[in-house]
């Protein structure tokens, strides 16, 4: 698991993402015929194949918190990058792109169940605004301090929201032994913002299907939500959630990679969350687009938790829809 | 055909947002009795085109969506029956009681009950959708062989005339606009028109106005009129609401041009078509909202009819409103011509 | 084998307006001497040398009263028994003899406050729109004091499974008609009353004019074996074969009668399960009380979704309660009762 903790374990909040995009260029840089940096910071990587166009795609940005003032006595106060949850980060470490730590706390004179973030600081052990402007600037991004745990079942880490997403990208690509179409492989940016950057990308790519490998919830968990998904039963082909609805020959094509990689999968339907599919399916005159979910617990937290049988399972079946063309799946 | 018999045929099709098969069908069918070419684009909305004698008039889009809510299977429980997320926006309270038809392996008859009374927490607040199942008599083993996360499922109702003119069915929202699109083409069948007709039946519009975008920016019409629902009136809805059969409503604010929607208007006025007028200062909720602004910008006028009780199991409308919606669309194409009216 | 079920279960008649069901039943009834008493139960009469037994059925189901007409011609209206109102709205309804079709209805969800949107409907936030543009057209279709009935059909589903709008009660009128074609030691009374659902009223009625000795009802009864029921509270489980009551608010059981159906039940390999509630009550309320006091039993099949459009039942239950109560009619001389 050394290529997820590396890109796990990288500080990349939305929109400065040229540290993780770094890593992943470097790493499958010898797997492709072209890649290229766009205006919003996607990494997009084109192996040439006759078939149609497909575009996997998965985000590297990260949650996080930029820093949107500094007072007299060197508290900063924050604003979120994507969805921070303010119970999620009372007492939680951060760490700034310059290695900056921090600790949130809260104005504690409030009962902490009211706390929102306007209420909420991060410390960073500065004895004053002059001291604090040494390491920090207002727009200055942090994200959750975290280290990377795994024991051989499960992992525990910050931001396996998506990078467990592009380590199964480069792992898949990497693994595959044939690809029978036309292949765009996308790293996106500012997922977490609002899919900004698959929405460009998916404009300049033109895919003719596409499919994005992001984090779902799961509801595995005591007295959780009634959710479908749970760690272990292998990654989930999602149908729907608050950004799209899957295209009746994406779910053809989805389930019968499915299928065909042999491995444990899951289906998921949910009123909730969104990923880059969401863009990507309305851009042009419209794209087929899936998504293969990895059952996550504890999402947008310091510690995600994934399963690794989960992650090794969607290696496969990622590797899988690279292999098989989708050109019969868009006729019919 | 008359207005309510094409609204009782579409009414019959099935198609929740992002499954519109059965109805695309039907449309593609209809449509190409009256087009000179249709078809489907990637998102899945039916396009049909019919030319116009006239090469440089600009073209008119007609556009109502086909999809409708429904439900989706998101688990099942261990009694074997199963939990749904809604597609659309459902009200929790119109389910409890209702009939339905679970798209698993097979079409297989399903009810919503409602929680039985002793087994209510707090008999003040109403049933959330999650606290709902729907049983279709079959063990947990039984259930899983035949259905799966993701299945659809659609609310069992029958098309039901309620009077000559008033009838109930389950989504007039948006089918009673298809049906004025179907009428319009009819009317206009054996008239020489100068402009392009698009006829444009888009998706996944209960979803967020999905279909609508897509197909906008890529038909780039010279001008589009949008064919949707509001609310009726009844004795409990007053604001914002108008009766049914007193006409189609046409809808006047930012989202809509000006100098169309008057010569819209004033077609209505010189033949004789009871219309009602709506104001509205911002987003109209309808597809007309993504057109407007879609690819360099569009042209556009809405048109809606009203429907008492939108998005329950049973919406109530006048067929008479829709074959009049129908009648002004066609004299406003009739007056199109070079599209002066589209110029500021 | 479910004919007269489904045919029963299919015809309309809220409490008060029974005839369609009366009709039916007078139809195949198979008794010496069948008559019509005052308050409209329809009593059966198979002559017998033994003990006088009454063996009954409500014809009445859940349904709703017109109580109003507004000037825009919506229809305003009540309960017509306990009905859940959390199952009404956005049902169709058919309203009086000439079965005119309505819509019950309620604001659109767009239009609701919050508060609206999470409160429960009662019925005053409800009324049927019937298409009528005001009153005077309304009237010409409908009048005050007219009853609706649900719409749908029975239709089997699952794992032999039946949804009907009526399983409470055209269940034991079903039963009735069949139990009618066997032979009988005692004197024999098969009675279907009117009126159970708004208080057990026509019961009250036959049991004072039969004098019955020995009483058994056939009902459907609550069950709530769904998701997210506690085993204590799912009352009855469908498939679990008939049900008997031991005490519920209007009647206790007679202990030896209790006993002797639970024999004849284990003795013949019959199903049967004890309801797990006190709540509610049935015909047995008012005959137990009549006259000298009637020993009385109420045999049931489970019913999900009770006293709603959709109520659903499993037809093994519906064979083990005609068998059970089949065999305790035949055997009632035997029971020292």
């Amino acid at each position: 698991m050394e290529l997820l903790k590396k890109l796990a374990l990288c500080t990349s909040p939305s929109g400065r993402e040229d540290g993780i995009r770094e890593i992943i260029k470097e790493e499958v840089k010898e797997c492709f015929d072209e890649i290229y940096t766009d205006a919003l910071g996607n990494l997009i990587c084109h192996k040439k194949g006759n078939g149609k166009k497909l575009m996997l795609c998965a985000h590297m940005d990260e949650i996080g918190f930029v820093v949107t003032y500094i007072d007299n006595s060197g508290f900063l106060r924050f604003g979120n990058v994507g969805g921070i949850l303010a119970y999620n980060s009372i007492n939680s470490r951060v760490v700034f792109e310059n290695g900056t730590v921090g600790t949130i706390s809260y104005e504690n004179k409030e009962n902490p169940s009211n706390i929102n973030l306007s209420k909420m600081y991060i410390d960073i052990g500065a004895t004053s605004r002059e001291d604090a402007e040494k390491k920090v600037k207002i727009g200055d991004m942090a994200v959750y301090h975290s280290q990377f745990y795994e024991n051989g079942n499960r992992a525990i880490s910050k931001a396996l929201d998506d990078r467990a997403g592009c380590a199964i990208l480069i792992e898949a690509v990497k693994k595959a032994e044939k690809s029978a179409n036309d292949l765009f492989v996308v790293f996106t940016s500012q997922e977490e913002v609002g899919l900004r950057g698959a929405k460009v990308a998916s404009n300049s790519v033109e895919p003719d299907m596409a499919v994005s490998v992001d984090v779902s919830n799961v509801g595995d968990t005591p007295a959780s939500l009634e959710l479908n998904l749970k760690l272990g039963e292998g990654p989930a082909v999602k149908m729907k959630d608050s950004s799209y609805i899957i295209h009746p020959s994406a779910r053809r094509y989805m389930l019968d990679c499915a299928k065909n990689a042999n491995i444990k999968f899951q289906l998921e339907a949910s009123s909730y969350g969104g990923t880059d599919t969401g863009a990507i399916h309305l851009s042009g005159n419209g794209v087929p687009a899936g998504t293969i979910s990895i059952p996550t617990r504890y999402i947008h937290s310091a510690n995600e938790v994934i399963d690794i049988a989960d992650y090794k399972a969607s290696v496969e079946l990622v590797k899988t829809v690279i292999e098989t063309s989708a050109e019969e799946y868009l006729q019919a | 055909m008359t207005a309510a018999q094409y609204l009782k045929m579409l009414d019959e099709k099935l198609g929740v947002s992002g499954n519109e098969k059965d109805i695309q069908e039907l449309i593609k069918k209809l449509f190409s009795q009256f087009c000179d070419t249709v078809e489907i684009d990637g998102i899945g909305n039916v396009i049909g085109r019919r030319k116009g004698t006239n090469n440089t008039a600009p073209s008119i889009m007609i556009e109502a969506h086909m999809d409708e809510l429904g439900l989706m299977v998101s688990r099942i429980t261990d009694k074997g029956s199963l939990n749904f997320i809604t597609i659309g926006g459902f009200d929790p309270k119109v389910l409890p009681g209702t009939e339905v038809t679970v798209h698993g392996k097979e079409k297989l008859f399903g009810v919503i009950g409602a929680k039985p009374p002793h087994l209510v927490n707090d008999r003040s607040k109403a049933s959330k959708i999650g606290e709902l199942c729907v049983d279709i008599g079959y063990s947990k083993e039984e259930t899983e062989k035949l259905v799966s996360v993701g299945d659809m499922i659609t609310i069992n109702t029958n098309y039901t005339e309620l009077s000559n003119k008033i009838v109930a069915a389950r989504c007039i929202d948006d089918r009673g606009g298809l049906a004025a699109i179907l009428r319009t083409l009819e009317i206009l069948k054996d008239e020489k028109i100068e402009n392009e007709i698009i006829c444009v039946a888009t998706v996944q519009e209960e979803l967020g106005l999905r279909g609508a975008r897509v197909a906008a920016s890529h038909i780039m019409p010279g001008c589009a009129i949008a064919i949707d629902v509001c609310h009726g009136e009844s004795d409990d809805v007053r604001d914002d609401a108008f009766p049914c059969g007193n006409g189609p409503v046409v809808t006047v604010g930012p989202n809509l041009h000006t100098k169309f929607t008057k010569m819209m208007l004033n077609q209505a006025k010189k033949n004789s078509i009871d219309i009602q007028l709506e104001a509205c200062s911002g987003d109209t909720g309808t597809d007309a909202w993504e057109i407007q602004t879609a690819a360099c910008g569009v042209p556009t006028a809405l048109i809606s009819i009203p429907v008492r009780y939108m998005h329950s199991n049973y919406e109530v409308a006048s067929t008479d409103d829709i074959e009049a919606t129908a009648k002004i669309i066609a004299f406003t194409i009739k007056e199109l011509k070079d599209g002066e009216c589209l110029c500021f | 084998m479910f004919m007269f079920l489904k045919e029963l279960a299919n015809l309309g008649a809220p409490s008060g307006f029974e005839d369609s069901v009366r009709n039916f039943l007078k139809e195949h009834a198979v008794a010496d001497e069948i008559y019509t008493d005052s308050i409209g139960n329809l009593i059966c009469h198979k002559k017998g040398a033994g003990k006088k037994v009454m063996v009954a059925a409500h014809m009445d189901e859940v349904g709703l009263l017109i109580t109003g007409i507004t000037d825009s011609g919506y229809l305003k209206f009540n309960a017509l028994g306990g009905i859940e109102t959390a199952v009404l709205c956005s049902k169709k309804v058919y309203i009086g003899e000439k079965k005119i079709p309505g819509i019950i209805s309620a604001k659109a969800v767009h239009l609701q406050t919050s508060d609206e949107m999470s409160t429960p409907l009662k019925f005053k936030n409800m009324y049927i729109d019937i298409g009528a543009s005001n009153r005077s057209e309304a009237e010409k279709k409908v009048s005050l004091g007219d009853a609706a009935v649900f719409d749908g059909e029975y239709t089997p589903f699952g794992n032999n499974l039946v949804k009907s709008k009526a399983l409470d009660d055209r269940v034991g009128c079903a039963i009735l008609l069949e139990l009618m074609k066997e032979t009988y030691d005692s004197d024999m009374y098969f009675v279907f009353t009117v009126q159970e659902e708004i208080g057990t009223r026509g019961a009250k009625v036959a049991s004072y004019n039969i004098k019955p000795d020995i009483a058994l009802v056939i009902e459907g009864t609550t069950c709530s074996d769904v998701y997210g029921s506690m085993e204590h509270n799912q009352v009855t489980r469908l498939g679990d074969g008939a049900v008997l009551t031991a005490m519920d608010r209007a009647a206790i059981s007679n202990r030896e009668y209790f006993n002797f159906i639970v024999e004849i039940a284990k003795e013949n390999n019959i199903k049967l399960q004890i309801k797990k509630t006190i709540m509610g009550g049935t015909d047995a309320g008012a005959i137990v009380t009549s006259g000298t006091g009637v020993k009385t039993a109420v045999l049931a099949a489970p019913c999900r979704y009770i006293h709603s459009p959709v109520s659903v039942m499993n037809l093994s239950d519906y064979e083990s309660l005609k068998e059970l109560s089949k065999l305790v009619c035949k055997n009632i001389e035997r029971s020292g009762l």
